[in-house]
């Protein structure tokens, strides 16, 4: 009843197809949420409430509430609507949002950690709004947070797995199918365990690695 | 008569660097040492490790005739231990540069919870003997008072009663004003003085303050470099120093205050 | 429309009974885990980091799948919202862990000193000095870890539990109203993560009695 090993080495090409899908997901997913975190972030400092707020209270929203339950409103109602997704471009999609919701509130941070005299400075020299926005401002935002950015991404690739519930063939989805013909649970699930704690060791490491180079240069 | 401190070739390292290097020192018992030097000299660290904070990298340390780190056993020395360090570290109480008062608790809870829990007392002996103590530093009516609502010196008070009410035989004072407002040392001095004055127990002071040193001290130990290089009795440091750094280190004291 | 409400409800009741029992536990973990994390003897210290460091570094949802399809494997039969509770509480634990590590490892090397001083024993000093003063700081994020143990509890609809999620997605099957099923659910469930929040921020202002900054 144990490590039936033979079987394992037979799937884990399979799984590494999976691995592949997995990875897409994450690397499209991220870069939805950092290009749609720094749009959700400047908006909801902005200065017309109407922007501001509403912004606010969708952020919080999606940071409050479940990605898999997310997933689920863009897969069923997305097509209703009359788009029509891949069930990766609709994971994609949600894993995008939320996770834009959660960099939004790591790219406020940086912005409110740029010291007061760069805006000043910005203002004095006459900049434009956008200019001083581009040039100074978000420039030395973005360094200090790049950390946390990593994390979330190593946080997106562990919720890969949701998108198993909407077919995606991902790696737990490859798991759960290889299980499910062969009887036999244990090797493909195990597999996909220590992939993902291997993974995640690594990018953790690296993470440190980029916030100590980061440090030096700080 | 057996001295109640012993360092013999005491060496203490932090990190790579040294910072005692080589102490030797007796105090007798009920004896009140100041201990003066330059800042980073080591004077802390040798409180540290006379509280069994922190433990000596080479040398010999008894406290009371035995060594907090090392016990016989048939005859033998072997690693001392939890309870033996702490029976030795019983006899020894300290007050800190910065207090370090519970913030959790009350002047009272602060006064009477190593009372209780470490030696035992119940409530209604230790409540008694904690207030008596507040009493003596002049804050009863504090008692029941945050240490987050108290002065500096006020706070001091507090640590004092605190460590006193543990009834050490040893109690070391670690530069116990440098933390306070001008106004607020003299009283702490003076509560220093008095506790000085009734020579119940042994009492060893790193300090900045040399007219306190002076007049309150049974001995005088200058401290720098991490070793001692000279002590003796009030008059002999401050008015004919033998040693040329010493002369400089009381010369440019004396000239500030001035 | 009632109908749809009351089985929504329902569903909501046993994400509520997931949350609140997987927390309950997940609050012990944590403890114990931090701080056998700091502690001296190698090998406790060890087994906490290996503990920690897997449940952080998996997927949650890959873990409830481990739990729910390979532990009958071993003989060990439990039923699902066992293995769901359990497996959000070792997760939401690990993170747990670190934040009782983070918060005790805060707490002024003075009051260590302070406690040598006195001759306080080590488990005196930890359960009377450090852990009172560690537990304001472990608060927020501690509520923050409430909430992601929420969200996570919808995970276990994936191996059958009948909470919240799962009743929608039984409604959506049978009434194809997607966007009001999900919508509404999404709501309940940010209703939720507000009372936790709430929740939270009045334990916060009760345990920082007396411990305004500017203390001891």
């Amino acid at each position: 009843m144990i490590f039936d090993w033979p079987y394992a080495w037979e799937i884990l090409p399979r799984l590494a197809e999976g691995l592949v899908v997995t990875l897409q997901a994450t690397i499209l997913g991220m870069t939805v949420a950092l290009s749609l975190g720094l749009a959700l972030a400047l908006a909801r400092r902005s200065r017309y409430r109407l922007l501001a707020w509403p912004t606010g209270a969708l952020v919080e929203f999606i940071r409050s509430t479940p990605l898999l339950v997310q997933i689920y409103f863009l897969f069923y109602v997305l097509p209703d609507t009359g788009v029509r997704l891949s069930p990766l471009a609709t994971g994609v999609l949600a894993l995008g949002l939320h996770y834009a919701a959660y960099c939004s509130e790591v790219y406020r941070a940086g912005l409110e950690s740029v010291p007061k005299g760069q805006w000043d400075a910005a203002i004095a020299l006459n900049l434009g709004r956008w200019r001083m926005m581009k040039d100074v401002i978000v420039p030395q935002a973005i360094p200090p947070v790049v950390p946390a950015l990593g994390n979330y991404l190593i946080a997106m690739f562990k919720d890969t797995p949701l998108l198993s519930a909407i077919t995606v063939l991902e790696m737990l989805q490859v798991a759960k199918l290889a299980g499910a013909e062969s009887f036999r649970y244990i090797e493909p699930l195990t597999l996909v365990g220590v992939v993902f704690l291997l993974l995640s060791l690594v990018s953790a490491a690296g993470v440190r690695w980029v916030e100590g180079r980061l440090r030096l240069e700080g | 008569m057996e001295p109640i401190i012993r360092l013999r070739n005491v060496h203490k390292s932090y990190g790579g660097t040294a910072v005692l290097k080589g102490v030797d020192l007796d105090v007798a018992p009920a004896e009140t040492v100041s201990v003066i030097g330059p800042s980073g000299s080591g004077k802390s660290t040798l409180l540290r490790l006379l509280m069994t904070l922190d433990r000596p990298d080479a040398g010999t340390l008894e406290i009371d005739g035995a060594s907090p780190w090392t016990m016989t056993r048939n005859g033998k020395s072997i690693a001392a231990n939890e309870a033996h360090l702490r029976r030795v570290r019983g006899k020894v109480g300290m007050v800190f540069q910065h207090f370090n008062l519970f913030p959790h608790m009350t002047a009272l809870e602060n006064v009477t919870e190593a009372p209780v829990h470490v030696l035992g007392l119940d409530r209604g002996e230790a409540k008694a003997r904690a207030l008596e103590y507040l009493a003596m530093v002049g804050l009863e009516d504090k008692a029941h008072s945050y240490p987050a609502h108290l002065s500096g010196g006020q706070k001091q008070r507090v640590a004092i009663a605190r460590a006193l009410a543990m009834q050490p035989k040893i109690m070391l004072f670690d530069e116990i004003t440098s933390a306070l407002d001008p106004e607020l040392v003299g009283g702490i001095l003076e509560l220093l003085r008095s506790l000085a004055a009734r020579r119940t127990m042994t009492m060893v002071i790193v300090t900045h303050h040399m007219q306190f040193a002076e007049s309150s001290s049974d001995r005088v130990v200058f401290f720098d470099g991490g070793v001692i290089v000279e002590e003796g009795c009030p008059a002999d440091i401050f008015r004919s120093p033998r040693h040329a750094r010493t002369r400089r280190f009381v010369e440019s004291i004396l000239e500030t205050v001035r | 429309m009632n109908e749809l409400i009351l089985l929504l409800l329902r569903g909501l009741a046993v994400t509520v009974e997931l949350t609140v029992v997987a927390a309950a536990l997940a609050i012990i973990i944590a403890l114990s885990a931090g701080l056998a994390r700091m502690s001296r003897r190698r090998a406790m210290a060890w087994s906490a980091a290996v503990y920690i460091e897997v449940f952080r570094g998996t997927s949650a949802l890959v873990q409830l799948f481990w739990f729910y399809f390979v532990l009958p494997f071993f003989g060990i039969e439990v039923s699902a919202f066992t293995a769901g509770t359990l497996v959000l509480a070792l997760n939401t634990g690990a993170y747990g862990a670190e934040v009782v590590r983070g918060a005790v490892l805060a707490v002024p090397r003075g009051q260590l000193d302070a406690s040598a001083a006195l001759n306080l024993n080590r488990l005196q000093t930890l359960w009377r000095i450090v852990l009172p003063q560690a537990f304001p700081a472990m608060l927020p994020p501690a509520g923050n870890l409430a909430i992601e143990l929420m969200k996570n509890s919808a995970l276990v609809s994936l191996i059958t539990i009948t909470e919240l999620t799962f009743a929608a997605q039984l409604l959506r099957a049978e009434t194809l109203r997607s966007a009001e099923i999900f919508g509404l659910v999404l709501v309940l469930y940010f209703a939720v993560a507000l009372l936790i929040t709430a929740g939270v921020r009045l334990l916060e202002r009760r345990a920082s009695h007396g411990l305004e900054r500017g203390g001891a």
